[in-house]
């Protein structure tokens, strides 16, 4: 018998979101309890700042241009290698309960396997595999599928419209009647995709993912060995936790987030110095990307706003930790917990008011890029509990897992096991951590690539139908928090940024050619 | 900015336009070559296609010609506020033959989505129509 994997993903949560990391809004004692007897990352960065090129790094352990999920949209081929199914091959039991999102949502061809599994009634499907041989559908034997909301194919959506049909319109629909990312208000304050839910907390679908876990675990033999990636959708926009929760947070009294600057002009004179698309998309002349509504400009955002959004989000925040506590004690109670290692995490962070903005595009700042990682190995293992503040990224997650189950990571990783302790991170060479960005939508491409390394962060721009290709930020995290000061054309920081740019440039990963086609815009 | 969008695909098909043209022509044989289309029901210039969802998408044929090898269609269900798709089958003169699909549709996240299956089903037509090799 060998050590249990429980990976546990949220979908677009802040770094600060966790009291373990100096978050005061929410309250989360159980990943902070995970943090206290584990490993506890202050520096984890996606390798993409969108959900599918994330969710592809974290099953594949590779950069986006190397999986080739380079933006939303692009479906992850079911060829595509995968930790689980190294797992389960060596003989892991395989589950993956809540959000995927390795295809896009947008189906109507019902095209992708993951959209068409809820309605065929299977557990999985078998698919060609990376190495020629054939299993299950990306080395998961057990499928079960979430998303925002309960609208679309998906297994949650179902369960729902059976079980509670007159919940299934409480939520707000995360897109309107023209397929776009809905620009609606809501709530107290008509935030966009905001709204008052009174579905009961028991059918919201933090509480099913939790639920769905703890009856797969349940299936499993004591002895076996699983790998269970628990993925709740929140706490990602809309934010329309259950009205009953509300009663937490007075969003009148949250404060506003140190990184939202309270002046119009304070804020215009900071996006005026970063490059010329978060001007635009702050005025509305530019909606560069997919993720963000078309229709609302965020220079109508509100203090209040802001306040209201981000205690939606705190008390989605503590709904998933409450669940994650129920699945742990499950855990425990079946006699695993000594052996069973728990990976808390997120796919990207959320711009939750920063510089005035919500959401998520093509910004390399901290809002999305600094993610909770925490590892709590397994009790036997007797690793001590350490912080650690040196650069990782998803990309290491999978062979980490490897690392856990005592194999070898395959060639294919480009990741390296996460580092236990900062002595661990400095003997393996952890110093730099890189983040790409590539979209091409309605006629409009943009490109980043980002570096983080010595407390820098240095993001270059291609040349694209918005950059001309000599654009860039550089920020100082520990004097710039909030990245409010790009320094990029400051004539004294010349050498470094030139040394920055250089190491990116060593360290691309080779995109893949040709690329792989854009399915839908999510 | 645009509510609309248009979307082009095209293909190289190892087989003469006129052979080509033949299979696209054909208004009810649409679910033989393009994946996603589960079936399909034509009653004159009317078309229904039923997609994998389980989404029924009613269509109006517009062109059919023989000549210059274009075939045209609107899909009329409600999501759209316009719709135009437009297949054409160029001969190369050396036995190929060049296949556009073009997909013209508000709103145009459906422009997106549908130019993407299109792209499928040109794959699929030429797997249909190029001989195999020897």
């Amino acid at each position: 018998m060998g050590r249990k994997i429980l990976l546990v993903t949220t979908d677009q949560q802040r770094y600060d979101t966790l009291g373990c990391n100096g978050g005061t809004l929410a309250r989360t004692p159980v990943a902070d309890g995970l943090a206290a007897s584990g490993i506890r990352y202050e520096r984890a960065h996606p390798q993409s700042v969108v959900c599918m090129p994330s969710r592809s790094t974290i099953i594949t352990g590779q950069y986006p241009s190397t999986h080739g999920v380079w933006m939303n949209g692009v479906a992850l081929p079911v060829d595509a290698p995968s930790v689980a199914a190294v797992l389960q091959r060596a003989g892991y039991r395989t589950a993956l309960i809540g959000k995927a999102h390795f295809e896009p949502f947008l189906d109507p061809f019902g095209r992708f396997t993951e959209n068409r599994l809820a309605a065929i009634g299977e557990e999985t499907r078998q698919q060609p595999w990376f190495d020629g041989t054939t299993g299950p559908h990306r080395g998961f034997e057990h499928l079960e599928f979430a998303t925002h909301g309960a609208a679309g194919p998906l297994h949650y959506a179902r369960w729902l419209t059976g079980q509670h049909p007159e919940a299934v319109s409480m939520y707000y629909p995360p897109l309107d009647g023209s397929l776009e990312v809905n620009a609606a208000g809501g709530g107290d304050t008509g935030a966009p995709q905001v709204k008052h839910n009174p579905i009961p907390r028991d059918w919201y679908h933090t509480d099913w993912v939790a639920d769905r876990t703890i009856a797969w675990l349940d299936l499993l033999d004591p002895d076996d060995d699983w790998f269970c990636w628990m993925s709740f959708p929140d706490p990602h926009h809309p934010w329309d936790p259950p009205e009953s929760e509300m009663g937490r947070i007075d969003w009148r009294e949250v404060p506003l987030p140190a990184g939202y600057p309270e002046s119009a002009s304070q804020r215009e004179r900071i996006l005026d110095a970063k490059p010329r698309h978060w001007r635009q998309w702050y005025d509305g002349t530019l909606v560069s990307n997919y993720e963000a509504p078309k229709d609302w400009v965020p220079a109508t955002l509100t203090a209040n706003q802001v306040r209201e959004v981000n205690a939606r989000n705190a008390v989605e925040c503590e709904l998933i930790d409450e669940a994650l506590g129920r699945v742990v004690d499950h855990v425990c109670a079946r006699g695993w917990n000594a052996d069973t290692d728990i990976v808390f995490t997120t796919d990207h962070g959320e711009l939750q008011g920063d510089f005035g903005l919500l959401f998520k595009g093509p910004y390399h700042v901290d809002a999305l890029m600094r993610l909770p990682l925490i590892w709590r190995p397994a009790p036997s293992a007797t690793v001590a509990p350490a912080i650690v503040a040196s650069p990782v990224g998803l990309v290491d997650l999978a062979p980490t897992f490897c690392a856990i189950a005592g194999l070898s990571a395959p060639d294919w990783m480009e990741g390296s096991a996460l580092p236990a302790n900062e002595a661990d991170a400095d003997a393996r060479g952890f110093e730099r951590v890189l983040t790409e960005w590539d979209s091409q939508l309605f006629g409009v491409d943009v490109h980043l690539r980002t570096i983080t390394r010595d407390g820098w962060v240095c993001t270059t721009y291609g040349r694209g139908t918005v950059h001309d290709g000599t654009e860039g930020e550089l920020y100082l995290l520990a004097d710039d928090p909030h990245q409010r000061e790009n320094r990029w054309d400051d004539p004294s920081l010349r050498a470094v940024r030139d040394d920055l740019v250089a190491d990116l440039h060593d360290h691309q990963p080779l995109a893949r050619s040709p690329l792989l086609p854009v399915e839908a815009p999510v | 900015m645009s509510a609309g969008a248009s979307v082009r695909k095209e293909i190289r098909i190892r087989r003469e336009a006129a052979d080509v043209w033949a299979r696209v022509e054909d208004p009810g044989a649409i679910e033989d070559w393009f994946p996603g289309i589960v079936a399909s029901t034509v009653d004159g210039n009317t078309r229904v296609i039923t997609l994998g969802s389980g989404l029924v998408m009613p269509e109006e044929i517009i062109t059919s010609d023989p000549i210059q090898r274009r075939f045209q269609y609107r899909i009329t269900a409600p999501i759209f506020r316009n719709h135009l798709g437009t297949i054409d089958v160029i001969d190369l003169g050396d036995d190929t033959s060049l296949v556009v699909y073009s997909t013209d549709a508000e709103p145009r996240t459906m422009a997106l989505v549908i130019g993407a299956a299109t792209a499928g089903a040109l794959a699929e037509l030429r797997n249909q129509m190029e001989p195999e090799e020897n």
